[in-house]
């Protein structure tokens, strides 16, 4: 009797819940920032997985996390549409940025619109740096190819497979061009030869979701534990905790309240 | 979904149906392999050769000093050489990181202490007999020391072999010299690392299948070398 709920004990302790994310957040320190705010509000603890746009969405496929916080619409809404997903929240949102060398040998600055700038880097006199990662950044990327009717190929492109760090570095080191998320360059900044070329419009807004897996794919999803934090992180509360978030002052995501 | 029956059967639709990346990667890998350990040998082999011939004071010292060089970590070659090609680096200006030229330059550094301490030791096992024959037939000190080389060869041999399996198994160096790009800097290691971090094991595996293949085609050979010498010493000490 008593082992039985000794057994039955452990089984209900709440274990952690189990988040993928992308690098980009990880690595700006947001969720650090985030979790212990949402743990006095829930008492859940959250277990983050800092991978890929596409390997998180992956692994929300075969059920090995509860919950999603990634930024690529189209391949979000693609995995809801399958049925691998229960519901999709946009919580926050930033922007990339095209970077480049100071120098600008691609005479990207006198464009007006991203179509151009995009031409012109693929007449392919200086490299361009892509993740060619299956990442949110690298769908975002290819977005833009399509949207100015390029197939981007030739020994200017360079697909390196990495993160956004190992991608701005070779950018760097190879005076090209490379699309970026603002916060991943701006904590870099320091150690790289390279300068924001063009931004803004809404072709470069980046916006990040959470996405509950669906539990009925898989058993052992928490998808009430993961419902609470949508809930929290949607609230007043977790939306204040975004914005009040600084990396050497300066704000890296935009609550989606605010929008 | 990633069950192993899916994956296995994966990898052997792109190694059959000759995927153009997968192709690639194989390409590439032996390209720089190749040109690594045939500039390691014509640089390792004359090296190894005068140190294994050679009676001077603080030879021991070279050994210790080699030996240990066999084990230094792969990724500490791929820092050094980095910080060496980097644009800001004393190199910087011939802009050759994230080439293929960078990639064969770190895995040179990896293959020359392999072929020196090889070649110092095959060396070394030849009978003193063989140098002094030689001698009294008139050669001079590289005539006589080509002698000894002749009949190391297979110790040598064996050596550009071991060489080759360190280069082409090895991924630090490879990934922070060459940076993965895709066609030109890939090899087998690097895309095996990345594809998996992406969730694609079915690349991933095919490349390890052929890299598999290799090790045990180079280990095969390496044992033909061992074998042969064995088989030849005895007779020639008669």
């Amino acid at each position: 009797m008593i082992f039985v709920s000794v057994c039955l004990g452990a089984l209900a302790e709440p274990a952690a819940l189990r988040m993928a994310t992308t690098t980009s957040v990880e690595n700006s320190g947001l969720l650090a920032h985030l979790l212990p705010h949402f743990k006095r509000a829930s008492g859940l603890e959250v277990k983050v997985i800092a991978v890929g746009t596409g390997r998180a969405l992956k692994l929300g496929e075969d059920g090995e996390v509860d919950l999603l916080l990634v930024h690529s619409p189209e391949a979000e809404k693609e995995f809801l549409a399958q049925g691998f997903g229960t519901s999709r929240q946009e919580i926050m949102y930033n922007d990339f940025v095209l970077l480049g060398p100071a120098a600008d040998p691609a005479k990207l600055r006198s464009t007006r619109t991203l179509p151009e700038v995009m031409a012109r880097l693929a007449m392919g006199g200086s490299p361009f740096i892509s993740r060619g990662d299956n990442s949110g950044t690298h769908h975002r990327e290819k977005g833009l190819w399509a949207a100015a009717r390029i197939e981007p190929k030739g020994d200017w492109y360079l697909e390196v497979g990495q993160g956004m760090g190992p991608a701005l570095f070779m950018a760097s080191e190879k005076q090209g061009y490379v699309l970026a998320d603002r916060g991943t360059f701006l904590s870099l900044r320091a150690r790289l030869e390279l300068e924001i070329i063009f931004e803004g419009g809404p072709a470069l807004l980046n916006v990040y979701s959470v996405i509950l897996v669906n539990p009925v794919r898989h058993p052992g999803i928490r998808n009430e534990d993961a419902q609470k934090f949508m809930d929290w992180i949607l609230s007043g509360e977790g939306q204040k905790r975004i914005g009040e978030f600084t990396v050497e002052g300066q704000q890296l995501f935009h609550p989606q309240s605010l929008k | 979904m990633s069950t192993w029956a899916g994956v296995t059967n994966e990898a052997f639709q792109l190694l059959v149906n000759g995927d153009t990346d997968t192709y690639r990667a194989m390409v590439v890998t032996l390209q720089v392999s190749g040109a690594a350990t045939a500039a390691a040998a014509l640089l390792g082999v004359p090296l190894g050769l005068v140190i294994g011939v050679s009676r001077f004071r603080g030879r021991s010292a070279v050994q210790i000093v080699l030996n240990t060089s066999l084990s230094v970590p792969t990724v500490v070659i791929g820092l050094l050489v980095y910080l060496a090609l980097a644009r800001r680096g004393p190199l910087g200006s011939l802009g050759l990181l994230f080439t293929p030229t960078a990639m064969v330059v770190g895995e040179v550094l990896l293959a020359l202490p392999i072929l020196v301490a090889f070649t110092v030791s095959a060396v070394s096992a030849v009978p003193r007999e063989v140098r002094e024959t030689a001698e009294s037939l008139g050669a001079g000190w590289w005539q006589a020391s080509l002698a000894v080389l002749d009949e190391a060869r297979f110790g040598v041999l064996a050596a550009v072999v071991a060489a080759f399996g360190r280069v082409i198994s090895e991924v630090g160096a490879a990934l922070m010299l060459g940076g993965n790009i895709r066609g030109v800097t890939r090899t087998m290691t690097t895309a095996i690392a990345t594809e998996t971090s992406q969730g694609k094991f079915g690349l991933a595996l095919a490349l390890g299948l052929v890299l598999m293949l290799m090790a045990f085609g180079a280990n095969l050979l390496f044992h033909y070398c061992v074998d042969a010498e064995a088989r030849e010493r005895p007779q020639r000490r008669l």
